[in-house]
């Protein structure tokens, strides 16, 4: 598979050099010259000194070819941005993927169709919330193009699921509990499942059920 | 009717008063509150201190019920990217953005964006001053 990496730094040099022991093809693009220097030392010719926003680097880097996948890894969300919409509607790139820098500015990228994205910030505030004890609904992962993500949340002695087998439950449509992990210990989550306070259940939902299920496992 | 200019700068503070003065209700958005004085001692539209990124400073602008709308910050990747949120999120038909780098400007304004580039303004101005220069030459 033919890649390019936009962006050198931590990010995209990591990603870029992983792709290349997986046997792939890969352009790196770095604008800086210091690093640029740097990366040469070990990508050689593989990595291409240039602003990746501008068309005729994207050229000289054989985005014309295209490319199977673009990776816009630059530290500027609006570059990220502007990458992606060059090489999608330009260039006929069949995947690309954008890095967010600032989770603010995740809306634009959703608003503009740059669905496939990864936040790092984001990532760790979920990891952080969960765990942070007597939290409500924590989002752990979102899979944008099976339209599914998957959350966490904590039974307390107030919900009105505590102490009902999961065959009872009446659980919003486009939802099922995946797992639930009791005092440090994780079971699949089965029909015969009974709930107690503190167990901390993973569910699988199509976005914008949060609320559905909240009510059923959460509020009274 | 209501004129949002995002980044305050040469160019956009003398679109922002030339309106101002044709009797448009204005507001300039800059990052740096230093980009009031651009606007005159007696500047008596808006003025907000933010990025045009923030969504929050471009209601507190209004640019979502703006009649159009200037993008004109120094950045040419960040004018595309407001210019096209201002457009999708508040449909404002009239969003006109600065764009330094002919190939970008050109590319989006292919597809469908109000591109202004002074560098290509510049180039087909300069090339022209040469070709009269060229026939009184021959």
């Amino acid at each position: 598979m033919y890649s390019i990496v936009a962006g050198g730094g931590k990010v995209g040099a990591n990603v870029a050099r992983s792709l290349l022991r997986m046997g792939h093809e890969v352009t790196l693009i770095e604008q800086r010259p210091p690093r640029f220097e740097q990366l040469q030392e070990e990508f050689q010719h593989q990595v291409q000194l240039g602003d990746a926003t501008e068309l005729h680097v994207l050229e000289l880097a054989g985005i014309g070819r295209p490319p199977q996948l673009v990776l816009a890894a630059t530290g500027d969300d609006e570059d990220n941005l502007i990458i992606c919409q060059l090489a999608r509607e330009g260039y006929r790139v069949p995947k690309v993927v954008a890095r967010v820098n600032d989770p603010r500015n995740q809306e634009h990228f959703d608003l503009l169709g740059i669905s496939q994205t990864v936040c790092a910030t984001s990532n760790i505030l979920g990891l952080v919330e969960h765990e942070v004890p007597e939290h409500g609904i924590v989002h752990l992962l979102e899979l944008r193009k099976e339209n599914l993500e998957i959350v966490e949340l904590q039974i307390d002695r107030d919900s009105p699921a505590a102490g009902k087998r999961l065959a009872g439950l009446n659980l919003p449509a486009g939802s099922r509990l995946i797992s639930v992990m009791r005092n440090g210990r994780s079971e699949l989550a089965e029909d015969r499942t009974v709930l107690r306070p503190g167990d901390q259940v993973l569910a699988v939902l199509e976005p914008g059920k949060e609320d559905e299920l909240k009510r059923v496992l959460l509020k009274r | 009717m209501k004129l949002v200019v995002i980044g305050c700068g040469r160019v956009g503070s003398a679109v922002a008063r030339e309106f101002r003065d044709d009797g448009w209700d204005v507001t300039a958005v800059d990052e740096k509150e230093e980009a009031l004085a651009r606007l005159g001692a007696n500047w008596s539209g808006g003025f907000v201190v933010g990025h045009g990124m923030d969504s929050e400073i471009l209601r507190r602008a209004g640019a979502d019920e703006a009649d159009a709308v200037v993008v004109a910050t120094n950045g040419d990747n960040t004018n595309l990217v407001i210019a096209q949120v201002v457009k999708k999120r508040y449909g404002i038909d009239h969003v006109v953005v600065r764009i330094l780098d002919p190939a970008r400007a050109e590319f989006y304004a292919k597809r469908g964006m109000e591109t202004v580039c002074p560098t290509q303004t510049a180039i087909s101005e300069l090339a022209t001053r040469v070709r009269i220069a060229e026939k009184s030459l021959v």
